[in-house]
């Protein structure tokens, strides 16, 4: 039934920290390596040793570039523009009239790229399944995991347009939608240890920007880490309620970039010292 | 988006045949309430009007709906798509498709019968009581076929704007477009079908006058409709991740170096590069030709069989430009995370 059930209490999701995430891509690629063989595989390619592979993935690592708007104190920020005055504000599109209070003026010490892993948020109101004409579509009541039957999917591909994250895609060598399962052939599974019974994509992480747990209890680790760091789901304006999380990158330390100062000379007085020494002075001052 | 032609023949050519499917319902309740004394047989005899009208639009009907199959990756499996009606405007769609099917096989079969009777059967007798269609019959069949052709369009409009990720369909001008493109071009097909020589048309002048009238509605909602896509709401790769606090955000690096099925989907750019040229093709094709050959034909009748013909090419020509640009224009919300963005 594309009917959405009644809100759980249990949410499962993934909280994934752009601090530590270094954009290896190998969430990605363990996804794919597990769903090729998962319950809901396979997830050919076409052409997939050609010139243009193609073919479904769950998880797309995107990098971007970041750059602060820079200090808002009237001297530096005036020093900033005049010696870089083309630099920044019309290559951006956020430097909107309308944004006047805010300095559009980027510091080049705050500039930083942010790598940014996206896949499917699970929504607790997810248009995707309520498009889809034939049930193949569905929310399990009991853990919150979106789920395409695969056996039922006309492949209409209305479900990828009614998703504006861009978490669902359409296999052209299956004919169907396939998407995120979050891992839920791996997370009940208790043929694998319990410290594995998580999603591919955490399992991988190099540094553990990806954290797997139930969003919907306020007790719960994931939910803890998400108050503490400040956690926020993806354009909630649109009203599709994403249970996934997303931590911002911690403010970098200041004068990463900023040329170093020495530290002031100490005054000597060369009289006082030995001929020797009053030469290797005046030689090592050249 | 990427404009598919599957999809877009078989909204236009659905579209045309249910909007000549609400004329012939319409005519059928308003035009024909009664029949002529004496007369029986001559408005449901071949080629009259409703018949014709009736059979053209099943054409234009069907070919539409086996055209969106060929949308879909598994096809043999359409008729699943019947079962979600209570969330799916697809579903609706395909059911609403199917149950206005009924009505047109009624009154075909009615039509065929009665059309078919020898005269001299009617002239024992009462010839009204051999008939199978009676005039409560006509109108209950043509309510269901009027009710059934509007549900449908506006199921079709619905599968779009309902989808908030697109901001070009996702707004009022959609379904009264869809609606008045609909009955549009029916219009336009139910003039070139009255404008055929064996065509014995009583008095049908009101179809010109119809096409002339729905060329002007339709093109001033067009006219508002591309006035509000191309006024988007800024929105940019900042509002998507998130990270517009901290900063200007810029796509730096695409997840993978090769276009893939989103990018390929709803990242089509080159409609927009050329919607300008595009939107004039379509309005003077599409509307303001056949407007104008309208006119010609009511006032100079003569003329009337040309001019509907080359008023149904234009007109056509004109949607199906209308319809790729309804598609190939729009925008998808997940493009921001390939550093698309929108100005104001």
């Amino acid at each position: 039934m594309t009917g959405l059930p009644p809100p759980a209490a249990r949410k499962l999701g993934l909280v994934i920290d752009l601090d530590t995430c270094v954009g290896c891509h190998a969430c990605a690629v363990a996804c794919k390596e597990w769903n090729e063989g998962g319950a809901f595989g396979p997830l050919p390619d076409q052409d997939p040793y050609g010139a243009e592979p193609h073919g479904v993935w769950f998880n797309r690592v995107h990098t971007y570039e970041v750059q602060g708007f820079g200090p808002s104190s009237a001297g530096s920020a005036c020093k900033l523009a005049a010696s870089a005055p083309s630099q920044g504000a019309p290559t951006h599109p956020e430097s909107r009239p309308s944004t006047g209070e805010r300095p559009v003026i980027p510091d080049p010490a705050n500039a930083m790229s942010v790598h940014f892993p996206r896949s499917c948020l699970h929504c607790e109101t997810p248009a995707c399944v309520t498009v889809c004409p034939t049930g193949a579509s569905y929310k399990r009541a009991e853990d919150g995991i979106v789920l395409v039957d695969e056996d039922k999917c006309i492949g209409c591909q209305l479900c990828a347009w009614a998703c504006p994250y861009g978490a669902r895609e359409f296999s052209a060598k299956r004919g169907v939608m396939q998407k995120c399962t979050l891992c839920v052939d791996r997370i009940y599974n208790e043929t694998l240890d319990e410290a594995d019974r998580q999603p591919a994509c955490v399992m991988a992480c190099p540094t553990r920007a990806r954290h797997f747990g139930d969003l919907g209890d306020p007790q719960s680790k994931v939910s803890e880490l998400v108050a503490e760091r400040g956690g926020y789901a993806l354009m909630p304006e649109l009203g599709y309620k994403p249970v996934n999380r997303y931590l911002p990158p911690r403010p970098r330390r200041a004068g990463g970039t900023k040329p170093e100062t020495r530290p002031a000379a100490e005054p000597i007085d060369t009289a006082q010292m030995s001929p020797l020494l009053r030469w290797v002075d005046r030689v090592l001052s050249r | 988006m990427r404009p598919t032609f599957s999809i877009i023949f078989f909204t236009v050519m659905s579209g045309a045949g249910y909007g000549l499917w609400i004329l012939m319902a319409l005519a059928s309740l308003l035009i024909w309430p009664e029949r002529p004394p004496g007369n029986g047989m001559a408005e449901v005899a071949w080629p009259n009007l409703l018949p014709c009208g009736l059979a053209a639009g099943f054409l234009l009907v069907s070919c539409g709906l086996v055209s969106s199959l060929g949308h879909l990756g598994q096809p043999q499996r359409a008729w699943r798509a019947l079962s979600q009606w209570r969330t799916s405007w697809l579903s609706r769609e395909g059911i609403a498709a199917i149950l206005t099917y009924l009505p047109v096989i009624g009154i075909g079969s009615a039509i065929f019968h009665d059309g078919r009777m020898p005269v001299d059967a009617m002239t024992g007798g009462d010839p009204l009581a051999a008939l199978w269609m009676s005039s409560e019959m006509r109108t209950v069949a043509s309510i269901l076929l009027l009710a059934g052709s509007v549900a449908t369009i506006l199921c079709t409009a619905n599968i779009y704007a309902c989808l908030k990720p697109v901001r070009a369909w996702h707004n009022r001008h959609v379904v009264a477009g869809y609606l008045l493109i609909g009955i549009y071009s029916g219009a336009l097909v139910a003039w070139a079908l009255a404008a055929l020589p064996q065509g014995q048309i009583v008095d049908l002048r009101v179809l010109p006058v119809l096409v002339a009238v729905f060329a002007f509605a339709t093109a001033l909602l067009k006219h508002r409709y591309w006035r509000f896509i191309d006024h988007d709401p800024a929105s940019s790769t900042a509002d998507a991740t998130g990270l517009g606090s901290l900063g200007n955000v810029r796509s730096f690096e695409q997840p993978h170096t090769q276009e893939n099925y989103l990018t390929h989907e709803m990242g089509f750019r080159l409609a927009r590069k050329h919607s300008r040229k595009l939107r004039t093709i379509c309005l003077i094709a599409g509307f303001a030709l056949p407007a104008l050959l309208a006119l010609l034909g009511l006032a100079w009748p003569s003329l009337s069989a040309p001019a509907a013909w080359l008023a149904l090419i234009g007109g056509m020509s004109g949607i199906f430009v209308e319809r790729w640009l309804f598609f190939a224009e729009a925008k998808h919300t997940v493009m921001l995370y390939y550093g698309a963005r929108n100005a104001d």
